[in-house]
């Protein structure tokens, strides 16, 4: 046990560590930018007293190394900074729309996990089978389409008959019923999309579970072909499949950005979108560095889970 | 413990009857035949052995008894009766209900055919619940009884471990228990020792006959080495390439078989080289590697303070079992791990330790030929690209002279020029890759070539081959081998100079008609005397000489006690 | 109604689709060699329909000029003229033929995928190939950079480094290929892991080959396989990506026609019951589907011969 213990802080530190780095890395971009801030901030109007002004107000006379640290600090207590184009704090544009967005995820996340777990476990029970056939080929016709494109499709045909909203328009007041409702057309759109990639995925570790000597050996000792599955299949392929679950709920995140514009959904993403059309640089540093914690945070369970499912790694010999 | 089930038909003894079975597989979008047509009858509590080569059908006809085929294969025809029901008019429920209860299976890899999420004593007892036969609580008391009988470690807690914290022959024992969990009339056995040390071996061996014998059970015994189906079949049927050559019983067959090819198989065994004379005192020696000590990145010495030379013209052969460090050896001497300590000389010369900082013609006098040629020959290069390669490095050849090379060396290989040269690997047979793989070794004009198990991914006849062309190339080259090997018959067949390792120490070194006559290390004594004979009382000799307390594994850590090893 | 109507039209295209594929595919065995024609039966009805799809861009994005009926950017009319015999598919909020645009979008939106993903490949490979053979430091240090780079979604990334460098097509290709050969080199660099601890491998080695031989004669050609079914995937991402990007309005700028902003200009025509938006939209997906088809087909093929 001391071994699993000290295996989960190691890989702790390890996603802190890629943390530090990736919000270096998004600071460092950022000093990278092609003339100077403040100049980009004036445009046309930037004389040096103005620019001199501003770089001091943004603290930009400072060193880089007291630059990053102060921005660290600031992050680390929820302060972004300010944005350029709506000169407000970020921290009271993003709260609202974390929420907003953490929602949407969460929505599809509880259908479609389900839902493709099963669906995984069915094809790979009935495979080469006619059924797992055509359901594969499905997915794969989902996998290929762009969001945007399955998005119009949704409201094409649920929205222009008055089933289903096509603005997803939602704030921290709505009901949870209304919000369920009125989010209803883009949660189906990503579920549609991951759906069908993470069953993909779940039949595929299956299936290489499935082609090992000891599920000969199983149905040798006259196991039924759903306890082959279930008890001898399944416990091998948490891994995996844990892993596929995160995968595609870090995919999420990327689909959620296209999504909320289809819709015009107050999240995250429409703000990054539009912190990036206006180059309001340190919305996109803050969007950016949010999305991408959020994507080593589900890598780093998924590591975590696998590692405590799999017994050779709990009793080390 | 439950009660024998009757047997629900008849007081015949016959209890399977295979009749004119044809099963074919699919490769490539195509059948293709693997068994034509075999017949096979087994009585109650009878032992019968399969013997054959790779691709002879031995397995798919075991698996066959069972009314089991891969997937990708499919009985095409033919009848299999067990206790007097027609298996092939069963349905899918009634085939699994016997599977497991009536008749049941132990695999060749034990440790791929546990499943690693559950416990050694839960996989014990699926099979007596699936089937209703017995209680959790009743089979756990039963495996724990078996546990005892054949002389696991620790049988009262050996099952609560998972399978990778058991070894390998303690696992292959376990599988051996866990088929006889609902006390089934009939076991097929598939190649379950194949993977195994031979010493290790003998403890299975033993562990199987003991259970096939006290609980009368039949047996199908799938093997394709002679020695070991000897000792434990009645009957020995002989298969080639999904035909039966012939069956008869067991001494009848050792002694006297009637078909060629079953000759062919036993002389195998006879082919011995006779051993060179010995170097003069003064004579240089080509390689002579000098306490070495080596290791991995871990800190843990693989190799410790080994030592040994090898002269012209000779053959030493390097013995010893899995980890025994006989392969780290060889890379160390290739220059692939540099050593902790020590050093190889090549003809009083140090080498430099890492290969990188080795001459071209230090690394030309030095060839190595691998134990898969599989894996040893790149798929996507020609026969005539493989070979030329080195003789063009290292020799210059070039244009016409460098394809009259390559075809002078395809003869001295005994392979048509014109026939192979322009080949990918992949269109050829398991020998010949291993032939291209020495062509490519001689075609670098080396001084000394350092065999990794050439023969032992091989069917004996085609090792055989193998073998005899060594022998050639040695007296036409004057070659020198380092021959590492596991295999003591290949030992006997091919080697002047004999070094046995053990734990990454030699344990004893000499000539090789001074290694086979007594006295021995105790360590080589024990592996002399654990590899099969093809006597069919052999094994029980030797129980009744060393005791079961006295082989494998337990004997090796009496040796570690007294410090043998 | 207009649910039965669709099912049935998604039927008849399917069964089209099928029955197109099967003739492509009797066709292609008809005219090329023995091997290929046998090679070529193997593949099930959707790769033939995927491998003619993809011949019908091909042919669209080299020919664009004499298919399309008008320029590329020629403003015709008004903005949003309905379908008519003139305007095939109409013309959009500028009051450029959608047909044409359509056209010219096969050639700039797919040659650019294919441009970034073969800059992706040829810089993720040979470093990956690279990184499996020196092993040890050099191997570490490259692998944890890279991933450090994948730990960011590639999207946002890319979005970030857009703010950056603008807009411009060469930061579009140069930041995507970058972003894309991080996961190129992941993959290289596990096919030729197990490739390098092959005793051929080996033996070159000891041979004393250079470096540039074992990845040029001994690596690469037998990662191939693994990895031009590799390339069909990462092609597929990247053309989603892109139009990804040009819905957002960050890709290929105007005027040039490209399917992802052409489905941005025109989705206000959604609401009022037209499609025309979803065509641009469904050529992407109908890409994306006919090289998923066909690198599934290869794909099941590798993992086929292997057992």
């Amino acid at each position: 046990m001391p071994n699993i213990i000290s295996m989960i802080i190691k890989r702790l530190g390890l996603g802190v560590l890629t943390l530090l780095l990736l919000s270096l890395l998004i600071f460092l971009s950022v000093e990278a930018l092609p003339g100077d801030l403040a100049e980009t901030i004036l445009g046309q109007q930037a004389t040096p007293e103005t620019v001199a002004a501003i770089r001091k107000d943004l603290g930009l006379d400072q060193p880089p190394i007291t630059r990053y640290l102060n921005w660290l600090g600031g992050v680390l207590q929820g302060d972004f900074g300010n944005s350029l184009a709506l000169k407000k704090p970020i921290s009271s544009l993003i709260a609202p729309r974390i929420q907003n967005t953490l929602f949407l995820t969460l929505y599809t996340a509880a259908i479609a996990v389900p839902l493709s777990i099963i669906l995984g476990l069915a094809v790979s029970l009935f495979r080469n089978s006619y059924f797992d056939r055509i359901t594969n080929t499905t997915a794969l016709a989902a996998i290929s389409m762009p969001e945007f494109f399955v998005g119009y499709i949704m409201i094409y045909f649920f929205a222009l008959s008055g089933y289903f909203p096509s603005m997803a328009n939602i704030n921290a007041n709505t009901p949870l019923l209304d919000k369920l409702y009125l989010c209803f057309l883009p949660a189906l759109t990503l579920t549609l999309v991951v759906t069908a990639h993470m069953m993909r995925m779940t039949r595929a570790a299956i299936i290489n579970v499935l082609a090992l000597p000891y599920i000969e050996m199983a149905r040798l000792k006259g196991a039924k072909p759903s306890r082959i599955i279930v008890r001898h299949a399944l416990p091998n392929a948490i891994a995996p499949i844990v892993n596929v679950v995160a995968l595609n709920l870090a995919y999420l995140i990327t689909g959620v950005v296209i999504v909320e514009i289809v819709f015009v959904f107050p999240g995250l993403g429409q703000l990054m979108v539009d912190g990036v059309k206006f180059r309001d640089v340190p919305v996109v540093q803050a969007t950016a560095l949010i999305f991408a914690s959020a994507y080593v945070g589900l890598n780093l369970l998924a590591d975590i889970i696998s590692t405590i499912s799999n017994p050779r790694l709990m009793r080390q010999r | 413990m439950p009660a024998r089930k009757s047997a629900s038909s008849s007081s015949s003894d016959l209890l399977l009857h295979m009749k004119n079975i044809h099963i074919k597989g699919k490769s490539d979008e195509k059948w293709i035949d693997i068994i034509n047509g075999v017949d096979l009858e087994l009585n109650r509590g009878e032992v019968l052995g399969l013997i054959g080569e790779s691709g002879a059908g031995k397995s798919t006809l075991g698996l066959a008894a069972m009314g089991f085929c891969r997937d990708g294969c499919k009985i095409t025809d033919g009848s299999i009766h067990f206790d007097g029901m027609d298996m092939m008019s069963l349905s899918k429920d009634e085939l699994r209900l016997l599977r497991g209860h009536r008749i049941s299976y132990v695999a060749q890899s034990a440790a791929a055919s546990f499943n690693p999420a559950h416990k050694l004593i839960d996989q014990f007892c699926e099979a007596p619940m699936i089937h209703n036969v017995m209680s959790r609580s009743q089979a756990t008391e039963y495996a724990i009884d078996l546990y005892h009988r054949i002389n696991l470690p620790d049988p009262d807690q050996f099952g609560f471990r998972y399978p990778h914290e058991v070894s390998g022959g303690q696992l292959q024992r376990a599988m051996t228990a866990m088929a006889l969990s609902c006390r089934p009339d009939l076991i097929i056995f598939d190649e379950p020792t194949t993977a195994l040390d031979v010493t290790t071996q003998i403890e299975v061996l033993a562990a199987i006959k003991d259970i096939v014998k006290e609980f009368n059970t039949a047996a199908i015994y799938i093997s394709h080495d002679l020695a070991v189906v000897a000792q434990m079949a009645d009957r020995i049927k002989v298969l080639l390439k999904g035909d039966e050559v012939e069956q008869a019983a067991t001494d009848v067959m050792l002694k006297s078989p009637s078909e060629d090819y079953t000759k062919s198989l036993w002389a195998v065994r006879e082919y011995n080289r006779k051993e060179q004379k010995k170097p003069a005192k003064t004579e240089m020696p080509i390689i002579s590697i000098k306490n070495v000590t080596a290791g991995y990145a871990s800190k843990l010495d693989v190799l410790k303070d080994v030592s040994f030379d090898i002269y012209k013209k000779r053959t030493v052969a390097v013995v010893g079992e899995s980890g025994s460090g006989k392969s780290t050896t060889a890379r160390v001497v290739t220059g692939l791990l540099q050593p902790r300590m020590g050093s190889v000389s090549f003809e009083g010369e140090t080498l430099p330790a890492g290969y990188q900082s080795r001459s071209r013609d230090q690394l030309r006098r030095i060839q190595m030929i691998y134990q898969m040629a599989d894996t040893a020959l790149n798929p996507k290069l020609r026969i005539r690209d493989l070979i030329a390669r080195p003789a063009n490095m290292y020799l210059g050849l070039n244009g016409k002279a460098l394809e009259e090379r390559v075809r002078n060396l395809l003869h001295m290989i005994e392979m048509e020029p014109d026939q192979f040269i322009d080949r990918l690997p992949s269109e050829l047979s398991g020998g010949q890759k291993q032939r291209i793989g020495i062509a490519r070794a001689i075609a670098a004009e080396p001084s000394i070539i350092i065999c990794d198990e050439v023969t032992s991914a091989l069917d004996q006849l085609v090792a055989e081959g193998i073998l005899k062309l060594l022998d050639r190339l040695q007296s036409e080259l004057d070659l020198s081998y380092m021959f590492i090997t596991h295999d003591l018959a290949t030992v006997r067949a091919i080697a002047d100079e004999v070094v046995v390792m053990k734990d990454g120490i030699v344990v004893e070194q000499g000539i090789k008609s001074k290694m086979f006559t007594p006295p021995h290390h105790p360590y080589t004594e024990l592996l002399l005397g654990s590899v099969p004979e093809m006597d069919p009382k052999w094994l029980d000799r030797l129980l009744d000489e060393r005791g079961k307390d006295n082989l494998g594994d337990a004997a090796i850590a009496k040796m570690r006690n007294q410090g043998l090893t | 109604m207009i649910y039965l109507q669709t099912l049935l039209g998604v039927l008849v295209f399917i069964g089209v689709g099928l029955s197109a594929g099967w003739v492509f595919r009797e066709m292609l065995v008809f005219i090329t060699s023995r091997n290929t024609g046998k090679f070529l039966r193997t593949a099930p009805l959707t790769a033939c329909f995927g491998m003619l799809v993809i011949a019908i861009y091909i042919i669209c994005a080299v020919f664009a000029p004499f298919i399309a009926p008008y320029g590329e950017a020629d403003i015709l009319s008004g903005g949003f003229e309905p379908w008519s015999s003139t305007y095939i598919l109409g013309t959009d909020n500028l009051g450029r033929d959608v047909f044409t645009r359509l056209i010219y979008g096969a050639r700039n939106t797919v040659g650019i995928a294919f441009l970034i993903t073969a800059l992706a490949f040829l810089f993720g490979t040979i470093l990956g190939i690279f990184a499996a053979l020196k092993g040890g430091i050099i191997d570490q240090g490259m692998s944890r950079l890279i991933d450090v780079l994948m730990a960011i979604p590639s999207l946002i990334f890319s979005l970030l480094m857009l703010t950056i460098f603008g807009t411009s097509v060469l930061s579009l290709v140069i930041i995507i290929a970058t972003i894309d050969s991080t996961r190129v080199f992941r993959i290289a660099r596990a096919v030729s892991l197990n490739i390098v601890q092959l005793d051929y491998v080996e033996a070159a080695k000891l041979r004393g080959e250079s470096t540039s031989y074992l990845i040029l004669r001994e690596i690469l050609p037998n990662a191939m396989a693994p990895l031009a079914a590799e390339f069909g995937l990462r092609f597929c991402f990247v053309f989603l990506m892109i139009s990804a990007l040009s819905f957002l309005g960050l890709g290929l700028q105007p005027p040039t026609a490209d399917w992802g902003s052409m489905v941005r200009d025109n989705a206000d025509l959604i609401s009022f019951g037209d499609i025309t938006p979803l065509i641009p939209a469904g050529a992407i997906a109908l890409l994306t589907i006919a090289v998923n088809f066909v690198v599934d087909w290869l794909l099941h093929r590798a993992s086929g011969l292997k057992d």
